[in-house]
């Protein structure tokens, strides 16, 4: 799950790690009030889930909380823009108003899971405020790499080692140790995937702080993490998707005109992945899991097709515990109740088959079936051609 | 032959007294698995499915001889019962939830090193050797005995795959489910390995998806040391980059774990690489009457 700059920011100040002043604000006479308290001079910053904000315009100076409110006037609404977002952009629902600070050194800090090592990496660079895969590609010596072991956590040591590598002296040392420290513990304390700080502030001053923070935290842990669970931006999610995840479905909308909808990860991508060879273009991805219902089923169909990009849907159903005329029974009911025209082929392998076949026979739905992955591919696709 | 899991195997299933594990145990001792005790904290000295629950492990191992698991724990108390298992002897513990939080596997991974057990999962529909027993929850019937080892990310699609497998007229040794998560148990090299070892294997199926280098890994692995036809099929050759599909395991992150990637290092290190996944057990028929 991602997070706001501005949550990871109140995640990190819970576990003592510096961050700037700062609050979010909503409207532009909020961003003022907030920049006469901790301004006058104040950052401005568009609050997406994506990175290249500044890029795109959405990062900018305010020299007094007037000018603060005018720049969150204009950001407030915004379609922002950056390399990450697609060319549509994120629409911009609030600002991050935050002190403004004198850079001395741009640093970065990361910390993410090496699932070849099946370790946490706790990765730190001189070189802040680029892309860190730029530095791995161009610089590789200049990024510094910690392995925590998992038993012990991360050591002092470490953030000493660390620390010293960066080139921190004096207060910016002692800062810099705690600040690596304490985002570690910030990291495993929530269950994070991803801590990344980029960049780094060293200010004139020797202080140490999070100019940006972006966390994103394990989806399987959020079940024993309420108060950051309470922090999903559910207008970040494309619509079909939050309404697929109320019934434990998961979707994924693409850009194709074929809806399919699978039980099982693997076999789900296996047939986005035939449905291209057999020359169209997958319209989502969506698993219907295990240990799932008639009711279940019936939503499922009901959001595939809800999608007005789909002109057709395969349904590949390999069913091992789930019964075929379960699911054959859940999408007659759906396509029933929905007066659904739009051609459907459907395939069943497994438990009940022939069960399952025999309800779709019978239903006097123009429903198709088909016997194999590749005829079923085939079919849809020249269905909806 | 088979790896792993025989008729021999004794199988504590952990979690027996809950929905899943009670359906499943139930189909476990159909097809012919000796579950010989269940394992659930608090109802212990109680009989559930005609065998005897036990409060701990420990106990199971010492009354009832047990050398496997089952387990169908909830996600949050799934890393507690495979190190309770790692610690009573077991030598093999199938962890069958999906879910479980990354950070906790990177704990589990640590508590196992040195110690004499295999986990296979977690978040796997398990392990099967047909005509003698299965640990999981994969359906029997499609299975048949055979020659022909199986490890796979998957669940439907390892069934997709056995399916293929059995109709093209071979059978599977082992079919072993690695898990669809970032940090899992064993992994494709060590179930080469013992494939490698096994007189009764005669090729096997490699069936992966996007994320991480573990394909990548068996690759370099088969290229070195593994003399047996290996045909491979990678899902995800269509999905979208940063996305999780499903698996937690399966996304590509900053561009790397891709499956055209996969498939590359696969057929360099010849690999007989099935392009679509209806073509799987066509591709074994080609791997075993072109020759090696």
């Amino acid at each position: 799950m991602k997070i706001h700059e501005y949550q990871a920011k109140q995640i990190l100040a819970k576990f003592g790690v510096r961050v700037p002043r700062g609050e979010v604000a909503e409207t532009p006479a909020a961003a003022r009030a907030i920049a006469e308290r901790i301004g006058p001079r104040v950052v401005v910053k568009a609050q997406i889930h994506a990175g290249g904000r500044g890029k795109g315009g959405g990062v900018k100076l305010a020299a007094t909380p007037a000018e603060a409110e005018a720049l969150a006037a204009k950001m407030i609404g915004m379609q922002l823009v950056t390399h990450q977002t697609g060319p549509e952009g994120k629409r911009v629902k609030r600002v991050l108003v935050e002190e403004a600070l004198d850079i001395a050194r741009e640093l970065y800090l990361g910390i993410v899971i090496d699932r070849a090592r099946e370790a946490a990496v706790v990765m730190a660079s001189t070189e802040g405020g680029v892309e860190i895969e730029k530095v791995a590609a161009e610089k590789p010596d200049l990024i510094f790499k910690e392995y925590v072991d998992p038993a012990v956590g991360l050591l002092a040591f470490q953030a000493r080692k660390l620390a010293f590598r960066l080139g921190l002296e004096g207060e910016a040392f002692k800062q810099g140790q705690k600040f690596i420290a304490g985002l570690y513990k910030a990291f495993e304390g929530t269950d994070a995937s991803l801590a990344e700080i980029n960049p780094l502030l060293v200010t004139t001053q020797g202080d140490v702080l999070a100019l940006d923070a972006k966390m994103n935290l394990d989806d399987n842990a959020l079940g024993r993490h309420p108060d950051i669970q309470a922090m999903r931006d559910l207008d970040e999610e494309s619509p079909l998707e939050v309404e697929a995840s109320k019934y434990n479905l998961n979707y994924i909308k693409l850009d194709g005109n074929v809806g399919c909808m699978v039980n099982g990860a693997g076999l789900a991508m296996a047939t986005m992945d035939i449905i291209k060879y057999a020359g169209g273009m997958p319209a989502n991805f969506l698993d219907v899991g295990g240990g799932v219902t008639e009711e279940a089923i019936t939503n499922a169909f009901r959001i595939l097709v809800s999608d007005p990009d789909v002109k057709g849907a395969l349904i590949n159903i390999f069913g091992g515990i789930v019964r075929c005329d379960m699911i054959a029974s859940g999408v007659v009911k759906a396509a029933r109740a929905l007066g659904t025209k739009i051609p459907v082929v459907i395939r069943l392998e497994g438990t009940n088959v022939d069960l399952g076949k025999k309800i779709l026979a019978e239903s006097g739905l123009a429903f198709s079936s088909a016997d194999g992955m590749k005829e079923a591919a085939e079919r849809i696709v020249g269905l909806v051609k | 032959m088979s790896i792993l899991l025989d008729e021999k195997t004794q199988v504590v299933v952990l979690g027996i007294t809950g929905s899943e594990g009670t359906f499943h145990a139930q189909k476990m001792i159909e097809y012919g698995t000796k579950v010989v005790a269940g394992m659930t904290p608090g109802k212990g000295g109680t009989k559930h499915l005609g065998v005897p629950v036990f409060n701990t492990v420990t106990e199971a191992v010492a009354s009832e001889g047990a050398d496997a698991a089952a387990i169908f724990v909830p996600p949050f108390a799934a890393a507690d019962a495979i190190m309770e298992c790692a610690d009573a002897g077991l030598r093999l513990v199938v962890c069958i939830t999906e879910g479980l939080p990354t950070f906790d596997m990177l704990k589990v991974m640590t508590y196992l090193r040195g110690k004499p057990v295999a986990l296979i999962g977690p978040n796997t529909p398990g392990i099967i050797s047909p005509g003698k027993a299965k640990i999981g929850i994969m359906p029997g019937p499609i299975h048949k005995a055979g020659t022909i080892g199986i490890i796979s990310r998957s669940g439907t699609l390892t069934y997709e795959a056995v399916q293929q497998v059995s109709r093209q007229g071979y059978g599977q040794s082992t079919a072993v489910g690695i898990g669809g998560d970032p940090v899992v148990g064993l992994k494709y090299i060590e179930l080469l390995e013992l494939f490698k070892k096994d007189p009764g294997t005669e090729a096997v199926i490699l069936i992966g998806e996007i994320g991480g280098t573990a394909e990548d890994d068996a690759a370099a692995y088969i290229k070195a040391s593994f003399p047996k036809p290996v045909v491979g099929f990678i899902a995800g050759q269509t999905a979208p980059p940063g996305r999780r599909m499903g698996h937690a395991g399966a996304i590509i992150a900053g561009g790397k774990g891709t499956a055209q990637e996969k498939m590359d290092a696969l057929r360099a290190a010849g690999v007989w690489v099935a392009v679509s996944p209806a073509d799987i057990g066509a591709k074994l028929r080609e791997a075993l009457t072109r020759g090696v």
